[in-house]
């Protein structure tokens, strides 16, 4: 499918045709941005339909040459050749090790019941379990020599001796079974220290710091178990962890919510504090207060845009950054079957609770009906991995015309079951903040580009 | 062209073996609730790759 969409960059409006089964954009001017809407079923406002009738005949003529020229050549209107297929089951590549279900924070929207996954239970992980998934994914791993685990929570380094003891067996193992472990860990900073840190700046591939953005913000809804105000020690416990982080990967996540829709400011906060890996999430809850509603949507796709144009001045400067969402790598991204196929949670990507069950990834973690087994068993109930592998986004109705379908594979599987009522029923909200997330990541792309 | 400039052609075709699978899983790089794969690169980038950029104008 074909969209046409325009991004202002400081007064100057760019417009683009994008093209989405080929993969290719185009920076049109004025008429052929309307000429394209036009062509491909796009309804245009009020001041688009005006100005289109205006565009003379002779405009209208070259127009339909050139969208017909680039047709011909393959990278308009492109039609889809990618088909849907089952997902592989039984190759394992990532694991998730829920190796505390414990908090020493209390966050009002923690999906995870401040990490006890609603069991109601502060369970801790031990090294017997945290040996057997090692075990169990290099079993099952097939071909793969890549492989992933990533400590998660709850608050991961409330058991790093487990941690320690587990990287260092999957070590261990690596030149025995020919595979090659990446570590990743997502922390809410509380219990970084020196020693710490130079640990998980030596083992970690990743390290996600979780924190919102302004003081404000992050304390509205982010408080220590005495309900005391942490955010200092956070905040200052990151910034050591980025600084002595070098050249590794780390990324300082936060989560926006109803209360901030004006989240471009947490970025910049973020990036203010000397952070260059961002990332800032929507709250997902059906909190009242906090979740995100269709009617905060404008909102939130204009803050987008605002946050766009600042991130592109950023980048020209010493205050350059990522942002997450922003980031497309147009010239080496992944390969088709990534993109039909997405996170694989169910198939490839499972989740390990502290007891060894099994679960299809963190979102379904101690929810009996997703239960898949237990790494001491060594079985899995491909009945449950069955029920993922259908879920790819061209077999999803409501992504077929989705100019973000290869970006997204058709949505969090979590997501859509708990918000839209089904795995393969996207959920609206977050389908509009990706197409829009798209589109200024495309138009970053080419104005980058074109300053380079 | 007078009113087209294309910038990245073919950024969706690649070459070779695809579907290898060596690349992160997508919900390990960072949010943990986010879907999105398109931000994340090939594994073997070097060798798949099939699109063409032009500069924007």
């Amino acid at each position: 499918m074909v969209h046409a969409f325009k991004f202002a960059y400081h007064d100057k409006a760019y417009h683009f045709v994008w093209d989405n089964e080929s993969g290719s954009l185009h920076n049109v001017d004025y008429v052929a941005f309307l000429y394209a809407k036009k062509r491909y079923g796009q309804a245009l406002d009020e001041k688009e339909s005006k100005d289109f009738f205006a565009i003379n005949q002779a405009d209208l003529q070259e127009l339909e040459k050139e969208f017909d020229e680039l047709e011909t050549m393959g990278i308009l209107n492109t039609p889809c050749t990618s088909f849907a297929k089952k997902k592989r089951i039984g190759e394992i590549k990532a694991l998730c090790l829920h190796i505390c279900n414990d908090c020493n924070l209390r966050c009002k929207y923690c999906f995870a019941d401040e990490g006890t996954y609603h069991t109601q239970e502060r369970a801790y992980m031990s090294e017997e379990v945290g040996k057997k998934a090692i075990d169990f994914l290099i079993a099952h791993s097939g071909k793969r020599n890549n492989l992933e685990v990533d400590f998660f929570g709850g608050e991961p380094l409330m058991n790093l001796d487990v941690v320690k003891a587990i990287v260092e067996y999957a070590r261990s193992r690596e030149k025995e079974s020919g595979k090659s472990f990446n570590f990743t860990m997502t922390t809410n900073c509380v219990l970084l220290n020196d020693k710490n840190i130079e640990w998980l700046n030596k083992e970690m591939y990743n390290v996600v710091l979780s924190i919102d953005g302004r003081h404000d913000v992050h304390s509205a809804v982010r408080k220590a178990v005495n309900g005391k105000d942490c955010y200092d020690l956070i905040a200052n416990n990151a910034i050591k962890f980025a600084k002595a982080r070098g050249d590794k990967s780390y990324y300082v996540r936060g989560t926006f919510t109803a209360k901030n829709l004006d989240f471009a400011d947490d970025v910049l906060t973020l990036n203010d504090m000397g952070f260059d890996q961002i990332s800032i999430e929507p709250v997902v809850t059906d909190i009242e207060d906090l979740k995100i509603t269709k009617e905060h949507l404008p909102a939130i796709l204009k803050e987008y845009e605002r946050l766009a144009e600042n991130y592109i001045d950023r980048r020209k400067t010493d205050k350059w950054f990522n942002f997450f969402h922003f980031m497309i790598d147009l010239e080496g991204g992944p390969c088709i079957i990534k993109r039909l196929t997405g996170c694989g949670s169910g198939c490839e990507y499972l989740a390990i609770t502290p007891t060894g069950g099994i679960y299809p990834c963190h979102q379904f973690a101690e929810n009996k009906d997703y239960y898949m087994g237990n790494v001491f068993d060594g079985d899995l109930d491909l009945s449950i991995s069955d029920k993922f592998a259908d879920n790819i986004v061209t077999n999803k109705p409501d992504c077929k015309d989705c100019m973000a379908k290869y970006y997204c594979s058709g949505g969090c599987v979590a997501n859509n079951l708990n918000f839209a009522g089904s795995m393969g029923k996207p959920y609206d909200i977050s389908c509009e903040m990706m197409r829009k997330r798209l589109e200024l990541s495309l138009a970053i792309n080419a104005i980058e580009g074109a300053e380079d | 062209m007078k009113h087209i400039n294309s910038i990245v052609t073919n950024s969706m075709k690649k070459q070779g073996n695809i579907g290898c699978g060596e690349c992160q899983s997508s919900c390990q790089s960072a949010c943990k609730t986010s879907c999105t794969v398109g931000n994340q690169s090939c594994k073997n980038r070097d060798e798949k790759i099939n699109a063409t950029r032009k500069p924007l104008i």
